[in-house]
């Protein structure tokens, strides 16, 4: 038994601090601000959700995460995904090609196809999507130091298989501001990033605009110890900082902020979690609106896949992760989610097999089928408790945003590692109450098993001769292709990024003459110059 | 217990960028009265040999999420040797399979945290451990 259940009337406070009442009534509604912000779906401020029939006109898009190794046993995976009835790709990258090397980088040694598919070039992209119609399967890609190279190369090999770019559908993580927090794949300093992201989304909005080139990330923040508040409050920070970034080459925020999307975590308390969605929604439709002057709704819809879950997983009876992971899939469905993903129950310790990311596509499929989630649009809509929670959550991000701007604002606390720092310290202070039991976790310091079964930990097969055939393959292509187009286009990159004009027709130009990721990069690294990571504690 | 303040080496080897883990370690360390030096991201087996030597640390510490520790480690091993830091005491946390703990072993890594590991058996084991 916990300790709320010995003492009922000890102050119960949850994650991001705000004090959790016995019972609600209207008199704390009211009190909590009434429900002025509450609206109807589909419409400003878009707390309901974003749409106004939500589910019941087209469930959630659910897209696991998976890359293996080389392109072609990738593609193989997706198809595997595929016919078994999900809807959306999210693809996964090896190490080197997230922070821009070159499979016969002496550093991309033991790394190549270990988290992720190996990309080189364009070629690896036309095999790794072959026979995919990318009109009715949407494709995620993770990615960030090395985003705008590979939108570029996403762009190209679709309009070389025939799409018309304009209409194309898809996402870019490219949310590099998080990266310095939590995830760790940067390559070039703070404000170059910054402006290389600038780069992305001013280019989408001209040739690609139905294309959505970043997804603003709370998730990753919160797993490097941001409670929930802090989560969503340092991703709109984020999400400003590139707005601003596009806005000062003149753009207006409704010619590109409908394509902004997020990425937001989904384990913990299921009340807050559902407040924080919900009121985050009617925040940044408000902050939109008010302090950047958008006009057209899309550009004040908060966008997200709610998803993942695994900072609550446990390596202890990994088995209860399933359960864990059905009341994560329930706030994702909760919070009017577009898009899903589940963090399978063997994740805490392994990269899931076949066998658990089918369990976690069905365990999101259930609630489609059996459970009535998208029947009704927003359902917890109208409790006291939710209601008051989701003001509660409002001005706690606003406080936290209000704090951040104070201070200096995100770029440059983020570039003194002052976010790392507080973040990490609250990691720090959330494993030290799990190890003394002060945050119960089940099965790792309440109802632990007397003796814990040993658990089959396995990475991806790995083997060298799987790197030298993709070495070989990059050698292959540099040997065809024309060499003098490369070393214009690679030129032009470099050119480009000194002048300080966006770099993305550049990379266009270089991806279709068959440069590398390692080659692209380093022109660009050559101007912009490679980050340091600030150390703090 | 040394009398000596115990020095600690943290690394985070290779391209691996999931550092929350090595930095609730470093703090744990530090709250238990160690010197902790962190060395941030994307270490190479060079920097972590030299470190480990201009630092005269007595720990050398690893922290490994995404499965590249044997390679990793068959390549400090030797570069550790080299710097005659094979009586310093080598420990690794992080993603790390049961099946691998001998080989491990084997390339000089006698402290093995996998995922779960609580901090105080850490903060035991390189107490009594160090020489």
């Amino acid at each position: 038994m916990n300790d709320r259940a010995k003492d009922p009337v000890k102050p119960v406070l949850n994650e991001s601090g705000i004090e959790v009442k016995p019972l609600y009534t209207q008199v704390d509604v009211d009190a909590s601000g009434g429900l002025g912000m509450l609206g109807q779906p589909g419409e400003y401020p878009f707390t309901r959700g974003i749409h106004r029939l939500m589910y019941r006109k087209q469930p959630w898009t659910m897209r696991q995460y998976a890359g293996f190794g080389n392109p072609a046993e990738t593609n193989k995976r997706f198809k595997y995904l595929i016919a078994n009835g999900q809807t959306g790709l999210n693809v996964a990258f090896d190490l080197p090609t997230q922070i821009g090397l070159d499979s016969d980088d002496p550093l991309a040694e033991g790394e190549i196809g270990r988290v992720g598919m190996s990309i080189d070039t364009l070629r690896d992209f036309e095999v790794a999507f072959d026979g995919i119609d990318l009109n009715k399967i949407t494709v995620s890609l993770t990615i960030n130091g090395a985003a705008a190279i590979l939108i570029a190369m996403y762009l190209a090999m679709a309009e070389k298989r025939g799409y018309d770019v304009k209409q194309l559908r898809g996402t870019a993580q490219n949310d590099i501001l998080k990266e310095f927090i939590g995830r760790g794949t940067w390559i070039f300093p703070v404000e170059p990033s910054i402006r290389l992201v600038g780069d992305t989304i001013e280019y989408c909005a001209e040739h690609a605009p139905k294309y959505s080139p970043v997804s603003v990330c709370g998730y990753h923040i919160r797993e490097s110890g941001a409670n929930p508040a802090q989560e969503m409050a340092y991703a709109f920070c984020i999400a400003k900082a590139y707005a601003d970034d596009v806005i000062k080459r003149g753009l207006h925020v409704d010619e590109f902020a409908g394509r902004l999307s997020y990425n937001f975590n989904i384990f913990g308390n299921l009340f807050e979690q559902v407040a924080k969605f919900r009121a985050g929604r009617g925040l940044w439709a408000k902050i939109m609106k008010e302090q950047y002057g958008a006009e057209k709704p899309g550009s004040m819809w908060l966008r997200m896949i709610a998803a993942g879950g695994g900072g609550g997983l446990t390596f202890e009876q990994p088995e209860i992760n399933i359960v864990r992971g059905a009341y994560y899939a329930l706030i994702s469905a909760l919070s009017g989610t577009q898009t899903m993903a589940l963090c399978s129950y063997d994740e805490a310790y392994t990269i899931p097999t076949e066998y658990s990311a089918r369990i976690s596509l069905r365990t999101m499929q259930l609630l489609i089928e059996e459970m009535g989630l998208t029947e009704t649009v927003d359902p917890l809509a109208g409790s006291f408790y939710v209601e008051t929670m989701t003001n509660e959550m409002r001005q706690k991000m606003e406080e936290i945003m209000a704090e951040t701007d104070a201070q200096g604002g995100i770029v440059k606390l983020v570039s003194e590692g002052a976010i790392q720092s507080k973040v990490s310290a609250q990691a720090y202070q959330m494993q030290r109450n799990i190890e003394s039991g002060a945050f119960p976790k089940v099965g790792v310091n309440c109802y632990r098993n007397e003796q814990e079964e040993e658990h089959p930990v396995q990475f991806h097969p790995y083997n060298e001769e799987d790197s030298q055939v993709q070495i070989d393959g990059l050698n292959k292509i540099r040997a065809e292709r024309d060499a003098e187009r490369v070393k214009q286009a690679l030129a032009r990159v470099g050119a480009d990024a000194a002048a300080g004009r966006n770099v993305m027709p550049a990379l266009v130009e270089a991806v279709k003459a068959y440069a590398s990721v390692g080659e692209m990069t380093k022109e660009l690294v050559k101007i912009y110059g490679r980050y340091q990571e600030p150390i703090r504690f | 217990m040394t009398q000596r303040r115990i020095k600690v080496l943290l690394a985070k080897p290779g391209l691996d960028g999931h550092d929350q883990g090595a930095k609730v370690v470093v703090r744990a360390l530090m709250d238990a009265g160690m010197e902790v030096i962190y060395t941030g991201l994307r270490q190479t087996p060079e920097a972590i040999a030299r470190m480990s030597l201009d630092e005269d640390v007595d720990v050398i510490a690893l922290s490994s999420l995404a499965g590249s520790h044997i390679p990793f480690c068959t390549k400090l091993k030797p570069l550790l040797e080299a710097s005659q830091l094979q009586d310093k005491l080598w420990v690794i946390g992080g993603n790390l399979p049961a099946q691998d703990h001998d080989a491990l072993r084997q390339l000089g890594f006698k402290g093995i945290f996998p995922t779960g590991s609580k901090f105080d058996a850490i903060v035991d084991y390189i107490r009594e451990n160090v020489k």
